[in-house]
């Protein structure tokens, strides 16, 4: 027993819907002040995992504590210091900036001077500083949710769930967000992110647990997983002349696989392999060190899932 | 009063958008009972006792609270759900489905009672009552009107998939009420099996309380309420 209380714990957690099991004993402790990220394909019940969290829906089974609450039971009390950035625009398009964090702010029971006071150091944290009377019809998205952000962050919350917070933005957007979520980390805010970019969890997460079919596979630092699941090295190999040289591709890895046109080549020793890709004619290649992408793809499988 | 935040915040959308809306919730009934009033109204003998246009006032109030609360529990309260995402916004807060389903039937409720008061205006400056005091209990009136249909329009949100669906409320139960419950001529001018369907629809009850009130004499029909405001009569909902 560690003596300070999880900010959230999972145990047990199973939820199906008409029939198919959706989240499948689930089981998941965060650790205070530290960014965890919960990767999964689509469908892997991340979005379920999160509503069953915040007590939107009550389980079939297993518990939820929520800053030490009982949920969905006490949702109301643990639900005061958590923020959450959600996937889909929610913010108020009639109000202005300012107002969208008024409204929120009363939301949470805080006074109208309180807010106030807080509003300007918000706008400051997500770089919309003058912006306070601007119409949300006149942000940009990286803006909106950069304002999504302050807005989660209005009761000052000691747990904050980000659903992809970046999807859908340029890469100028997403290095501003995550600048956002570095600092709030260094605050001591203890974070859950789902994402679906393997590079911004491996740049933002302490923790990553990656789930499939409403199970947690494997669990550890980006690091760790990388290290553990999967060979140092990868060179995707493309161009003419791929189909008679992939039977013998595995003479000079130690595992690989095609998808397409191209064919993705695991070893710990590419020197061999990066020498006859240079001798032969038409065919590329890309040498790169392993990362997140691969090992979630290994985990994963590369079937689509809609 | 957990549910006043999710109020607040529909009155300040409104605040904004006021003068579009106030033109939308009340031009249309006015000119209804102006131009029916004095247009039929002119061919027409004294109908229970009053010109035509007193005779429509009570009606005119009655539909247009109506309308109101059944409009902005339909379509703009549908809209906050599901394409604005406003109610999914406020479910990450503290506050609960309650909360939310309380703000939106005291706002509903709220912005119908404008309506009605509205058309009260238009009554006290054209002199169309018999008793002025008389003419406050409309307030009371409108808005128990409000509330009741504010709960149903809710009830039909509820279950709608989409906008489309609202039109079997409106084609099933919102046009025949208009057009059967009373508002444009009295109840008895029907045969005998429409003023027994007339009898059971909510607007009927709410013009059997205002136009008495109209024309100078106190309800004698509350007791003859038959249905229980029963959209609001049970909370099956999941905790907050």
């Amino acid at each position: 027993m560690s003596p300070v209380k999880p900010p959230l714990s999972l145990r047990g957690l199973s939820k199906s819907y008409g029939g198919q099991l959706v989240v499948d004993g689930f089981d998941l402790e965060l650790e205070p002040g530290r960014c965890h990220g919960l990767l999964g394909p689509n469908g892997a019940g991340k979005t379920t995992t999160l509503r069953l969290a915040l007590g939107l829906i009550g389980a079939d089974a297993g518990t939820v504590e929520l800053l030490g609450y009982p949920m969905p039971d006490q949702a109301r009390l643990a639900r005061r210091k958590v923020g959450v950035v959600p996937q889909v625009d929610s913010l108020d398009p009639d109000f202005t900036v300012g107002e969208n964090l008024q409204t929120y702010g009363r939301y949470f029971g805080l006074s109208g001077k309180v807010i106030a006071e807080r509003i300007p150091s918000l706008l400051d944290f997500a770089g919309l500083a003058g912006k306070a009377d601007a119409p949300i019809l006149t942000l940009s998205g990286g803006m909106k949710r950069r304002l999504t952000l302050a807005r989660a962050l209005v009761n000052d919350p000691d747990l904050i769930f980000l659903d992809e917070p970046t999807t859908g933005l340029d890469p100028q957007a997403r290095h501003l967000i995550w600048q956002g979520l570095r600092r709030l980390i260094a605050q001591g805010k203890t974070l859950l992110l789902t994402t679906h970019f393997m590079d911004e969890a491996e740049r933002l997460c302490d923790v990553i647990s990656v789930m499939d079919k409403g199970r947690i596979i494997v669990r550890g630092s980006p690091r760790e997983l990388i290290a553990g699941h999967i060979e140092p090295h990868v060179v995707e190999i493309y161009g003419d002349g791929l189909g008679e040289w992939s039977a013998c591709a595995s003479s000079f890895c130690r595992r690989c696989e095609q998808a397409g046109e191209t064919l993705f080549c695991y070893t710990d020793d590419p020197e061999k392999l990066v020498a006859e890709l240079e001798a032969s004619q038409g065919l590329r290649y890309l040498h790169r060190p392993a990362n997140l992408e691969d090992v979630f793809l290994k985990l994963t499988g590369r079937d689509l899932r809609d | 009063m957990s549910w006043y935040p999710v109020w607040r915040r529909n009155f300040l959308v409104w605040k904004k958008l006021a003068g579009p809306s106030l033109l939308g919730n009340l031009a249309d009934p006015m000119l209804y009972m102006l131009g029916l009033g004095y247009g039929l109204g002119g061919l027409l003998p004294a109908v229970d006792g009053v010109p035509y246009l007193n005779f429509l006032a009570a009606g005119t109030l009655a539909y247009s609270v109506m309308n109101s609360a059944t409009f902005e529990t339909l379509y703009s309260a549908f809209s906050r759900m599901h394409v604005q995402k406003t109610w999914d916004a406020i479910l990450n807060t503290p506050l609960g489905l309650k909360d939310i389903l309380l703000g939106e039937l005291f706002w509903a409720t709220s912005k119908s009672l404008l309506s009605g008061i509205a058309i009260l205006l238009v009554v006290w400056v054209l002199g169309l009552y018999a008793d002025l005091g008389m003419t406050l209990a409309l307030l009371p009136v409108a808005l128990l009107t409000g509330f009741c249909f504010a709960g149903l329009g809710l009830a039909i949100n509820a279950v709608s998939p989409n906008y489309d669906f609202f039109l079997y409320y409106f084609t099933l139960a919102i046009t025949p009420m208009i057009l059967l419950g009373g508002v444009f001529y009295p109840p008895t001018a029907l045969p005998a099996w429409l003023a027994g369907i007339a009898a059971w629809l909510p607007l009927t009850h709410a013009i059997e309380l205002a136009r008495p009130l109209i024309l100078g004499n106190w309800p004698k029909a509350c007791c003859r309420m038959r249905w229980r405001w029963w959209p609001m009569g049970r909370w099956d909902l999941p905790p907050p």
